[in-house]
């Protein structure tokens, strides 16, 4: 019975570990979306985000000013993306696009360091990276107040994102874009419009992301890394789709935690950073086009 | 067609046989059969959506088609994928254009020689003779198909830069290195003006005279269709509606109604 | 490619470049270089990381697979390396360098399998799984670092018919030599079948497949003889740059560079590998002397690191805008403006030369 409470336990915190991989990879899946870019400056947008957060409340920004700041640089970063980089790229291939995305993501971490500093920055947001009492008491789990509340952050954030994007004008209009960029905007959908949204979109959920990471691990470089593992979570999920980030992201947080766990020690543990790319690759083989992708239908 | 022919039209030597393609939902290909006879040139004409394209990609091998056989020279094609279709003599054209575009119009047209080439990467790597000699006597031969096709000055230039006819042309010398028996060209004249056009035929009728290929076609010109085929193969809505000698199929009723009555010049 | 050859396929011009670099590395840049610095700190890894380049450049370049796990490879190399000298008695240097490069190969098909069902970001993430797969491996099994407890192995010297290569100009030979011969070996894959098969696969694999050229023969050769090339470079890269093995020298950030290197130099082209492995190498130790010389010290090394990345990652967008064939067109453009005052001044003539060097 121990065992698999600690089992549970192991699942649990991977599910809540999850959700932040799920905030990442929406980022990816809006973007996706609105530009058919796939945004590899992603993570660098979390780091970026949550820099920007603590060098603004370094500056004696209160608490909810900083964050409001931040989410409006975000869009700034969105919207000079949008001109500047996608733009003048647009009909190029995907691989282009995706390179691109690549300098960019350069171009934030180093702005970023060059801006804030490169030394590891304390978050702290009130919320302790302890057992909660009332859970141990109630169900015998050992769960952190702190990834308690970031997952319950998370799926909050997530599910308002997708009734947005279900239900209001303004998603309807993103998936018309998404759907043919060209035919929206000659019945008279605002393109940029739709594209600041979902850009700030994407930087409000990099930069609740990396509030809740930073505050466990401090704000940092590594922060890009594990963001990187939004990747696998995308081709678990399906690049496309927002269910698929959060059911991917459940599934790589889980699993990885599990294998860390029970299988790690076979192999000298630390295998978290690779155990999800590998197990990409094994989706990719059974599935490419993700759980809730599209079936591709290549046409010649 | 009068005149005698070097290569007599023969036995059948491609055979599709009840063949049904659907993706997802959307049938491409009903239940459709028709027969290739060697060194003939054999059109397939139907409206835009009748399937013919689809069709093509089920001989190749690039669509697997849900039902029904298709045979080469008498060996039916399982599960096979375009290389090894090609390895069986058989080769194509693209209707939008599918060129290296990057790449020179001789090394778009040296890479139809592939399957005459043996040289592994090593050998290539360290130009052993062997390699060597291979590599100059294909550049040779498509230094010939440059020169038969009258597109020499422009054998070094990237093939993305090049005007839509002129690609046409590339791409059919890169099918004609590959020396197939069957070429398989999809609307290979789409887009040419009259003098393009016919300059096309010419090298259509040539090829088949010289070297026998047996031509498969998808074209929309009932003219040029009407000219150069020995046999027309209609189809609409993915189903055969007509097979016979262009004269045959163009007083068919069915095929009247289908595609020739449709404003069509 | 206009030229007519004269020898096993080269033209007269291959054979005077060759000469010339020939000459340039083994004697003029011995008889001129005296100090030690440029060999180790600048001619040692700028060959090195070009080779890697070079590797990156066949499977993205001309194979157009969108891998990101060089650094990867050059580990698995360069562990390699030491382990075979360290275990197999009496194997010379240059067959243990075979070797290495031959175990990256290994990897390198292991992981360009997914390669054969996905393509783009799909396979970035796909290689991305051997880079972090590889330095995990050597991390966490003592075997692969003979049981150091340290973290960092010394490697060990480079013998070769008995005689040891140990300063940094012997060293600068032994890389030098084995990067030219290499590169010609790549050259001649790239103007051959074996390359056309590649590009062919890059720019249309349908077409390709029904010129009867197997895909999955053809990408998992580009990926085997990409490891190769990066697990020798690897190899190079430890045995004369770092003196030393360990798998942090090849994290992630290093097949970043990499990749940068190929983008920037200009896909495609061999000669990219070089231009681009040099920028990303001394555009970091220029801005540092700017910062020392000019600034005198008075601008943080981070600030000058960061400002490296801006300036890296703000290139390879404005590259991929304006000038998508990389450092190695500008060169080209360069070099015909030259040559201006001899060469026909006829503008088709010209455009029909940039053609075919950009085709070859």
């Amino acid at each position: 019975m121990t065992e698999f409470l600690f089992f549970l336990e192991v699942v649990v915190a991977g599910l809540l570990a999850g959700t932040m991989y799920s905030l990442v990879a929406l980022g990816f899946v809006l973007i996706y979306k609105a530009s058919s870019t796939f945004n590899f400056a992603q993570g660098a947008m979390v780091f970026f985000a949550v820099l920007a957060f603590v060098g603004f409340m370094e500056l004696g920004l209160p608490f909810v000013v900083a964050f409001f700041v931040t989410i409006l640089l975000m869009g700034l970063v969105g919207f000079c993306t949008e001109r500047l980089v996608l733009n003048p790229l647009m009909n190029q291939s995907e691989d282009t696009l995706l390179m691109a995305t690549i300098g960019l993501g350069f171009v934030l971490e180093g702005l970023a360091q060059a801006a804030w500093g490169v030394e590891v920055r304390r978050l702290d947001l009130g919320i302790g990276d302890f057992p909660i009492p009332w859970i141990i008491d109630t169900t015998g789990l050992f769960i952190s107040a702190l990834d308690l509340t970031a997952g319950l952050v998370a799926a909050i954030l997530i599910v308002g994102l997708a009734l947005i994007f279900k239900y209001t004008k303004m998603g309807l209009g993103l998936r018309a874009v998404a759907d043919d960029p060209g035919a929206a905007s000659s019945i008279g959908i605002p393109l940029g419009n739709i594209m600041l949204l979902v850009w700030t979109a994407a930087g409000i959920v990099a930069l609740v992301a990396g509030m809740m990471w930073g505050a466990r691990a401090g704000v940092q470089f590594a922060l890009v890394d594990l963001a990187l593992k939004a990747l696998p979570v995308l081709i678990i999920g399906g690049f496309s789709s927002i269910p698929g980030a959060i059911v991917g992201g459940l599934i790589i947080g889980a699993s990885e935690k599990v294998l860390e766990v029970y299988v790690g020690p076979y192999f000298g543990g630390a295998i978290e950073g690779w155990a999800p790319y590998v197990l990409a690759i094994f989706f990719l083989l059974w599935r490419p086009e993700g759980l809730f992708g599209e079936k591709i239908i290549r046409r010649v | 067609m009068v005149q005698a022919r070097n290569f007599p039209i023969g036995d059948p030597i491609l055979e599709v046989k009840n063949i049904s393609l659907s993706f997802g939902g959307v049938k491409a290909i009903t239940n459709t059969s028709f027969r290739v006879l060697s060194h003939e040139i054999r059109a397939i004409i139907g409206p835009n959506g009748a399937g013919k394209s689809s069709l093509l990609n089920c001989i190749n091998g690039i669509y697997r088609p849900q039902e029904g056989t298709i045979s080469l020279k008498g060996e039916v094609l399982k599960k096979n994928s375009p290389n090894i279709v090609a390895r069986k003599g058989l080769s194509r054209t693209f209707q939008n254009l599918a060129l290296f575009k990057r790449m020179s119009v001789l090394d778009n047209i040296l890479v139809g020689r592939k399957l005459h080439m043996s040289a592994n990467f090593l050998e290539v790597a360290f130009r052993l003779p062997g390699a060597t000699r291979e590599e100059r006597e294909n550049r040779e031969k498509c230094e010939e198909i440059v020169e038969f096709l009258e597109i020499k000055n422009i054998r070094d230039t990237p093939v993305g830069r090049l005007p839509y006819g002129l690609q046409k042309k590339v791409e059919l010398g890169r099918a004609l290195a590959t020396e197939a028996d069957i070429l398989l060209l999809d609307e290979p004249m789409a887009g040419m003006n009259v003098e393009e056009k016919r300059e096309m035929c010419r090298f259509i009728l040539k090829v088949n005279d010289e070297f026998g290929t047996t031509m498969v076609l998808i074209e929309h010109d009932m003219g040029v269709v009407m000219d150069i085929s020995d046999n027309v193969v209609v189809l609409d809505y993915g189903k055969v509606i007509g097979d016979g000698p262009p004269d045959e199929v163009r007083s068919d009723q069915a095929v009247i109604d289908a595609y020739l009555g449709v404003a069509h010049d | 490619m206009n030229a007519k050859t004269v020898f096993m396929g080269y033209t007269r011009g291959d054979i005077v470049n060759f000469a010339v670099a020939i000459i340039l590395a083994l004697v003029i840049v011995p008889m001129v270089v005296k100090t030690d610095y440029w060999y180790s700190s600048i001619l040692i890894p700028w060959l090195c990381l070009a080779l890697a380049a070079v590797g990156q450049q066949i499977v993205m370049g001309y194979a157009g697979q969108l891998a990101l796990g060089a650094a990867g490879f050059m580990a698995a190399g360069a562990f390699a390396c030491f382990n075979l000298i360290l275990r197999v008695p009496y194997i010379p240097f240059p067959l243990a360098l075979v070797f290495s490069g031959l175990i990256a190969a290994a990897f390198g098909v292991l992981f360009g399998l997914p390669s054969l069902r996905v393509r783009g970001i799909y396979l970035m993430v796909a290689t991305l799984a051997s880079q972090f797969f590889i330095i995990w491996m050597i991390d966490k099994f003592g075997w692969f670092k003979n049981y150091d407890t340290s973290g960092i192995i010394t490697a060990q010297d480079i013998v070769i018919f008995g005689k040891p290569f140990t300063t940094p100009l012997e060293m600068y030979l032994v890389v030098v030599v084995v990067v030219m011969v290499l590169t010609v070996l790549a050259i001649n894959m790239t103007r051959g079948s074996t390359g056309r098969s590649w590009m062919a696969v890059r720019d249309m694999d349908i077409a390709a497949e029904s010129m009867g050229i197997s895909l999955l023969k053809t990408k998992l050769q580009a990926f085997a003889i990409s490891a190769f090339f990066c697990g020798v470079a690897g190899a190079l890269f430890a045995f004369t740059y770092l003196k030393s093995l360990e798998p942090v020298a090849f994290d992630i950030k290093l097949s970043f560079k990499i990749l940068f290197m190929v983008i920037l130099g200009g896909l495609g082209t061999i000669n990219g590998a070089f231009i681009g492995a040099a920028f990303i190498l001394l555009f970091p130790v220029l801005l540092n002397s700017i910062g020392n010389n000019v600034f005198h010290g008075a601008i943080d090394s981070t600030i000058i690191s960061s400002i490296e990345q801006v300036v890296f990652g703000v290139l390879i967008i404005v590259f991929l805008i304006f000038e998508p064939l990389g450092m190695a067109k500008l060169y080209d453009n360069i070099k015909q403006k030259f040559r201006g005052g001899s060469a026909p001044k006829d503008k088709k003539k010209r455009e029909l030369d940039a053609a075919s060097s950009e085709a070859g």
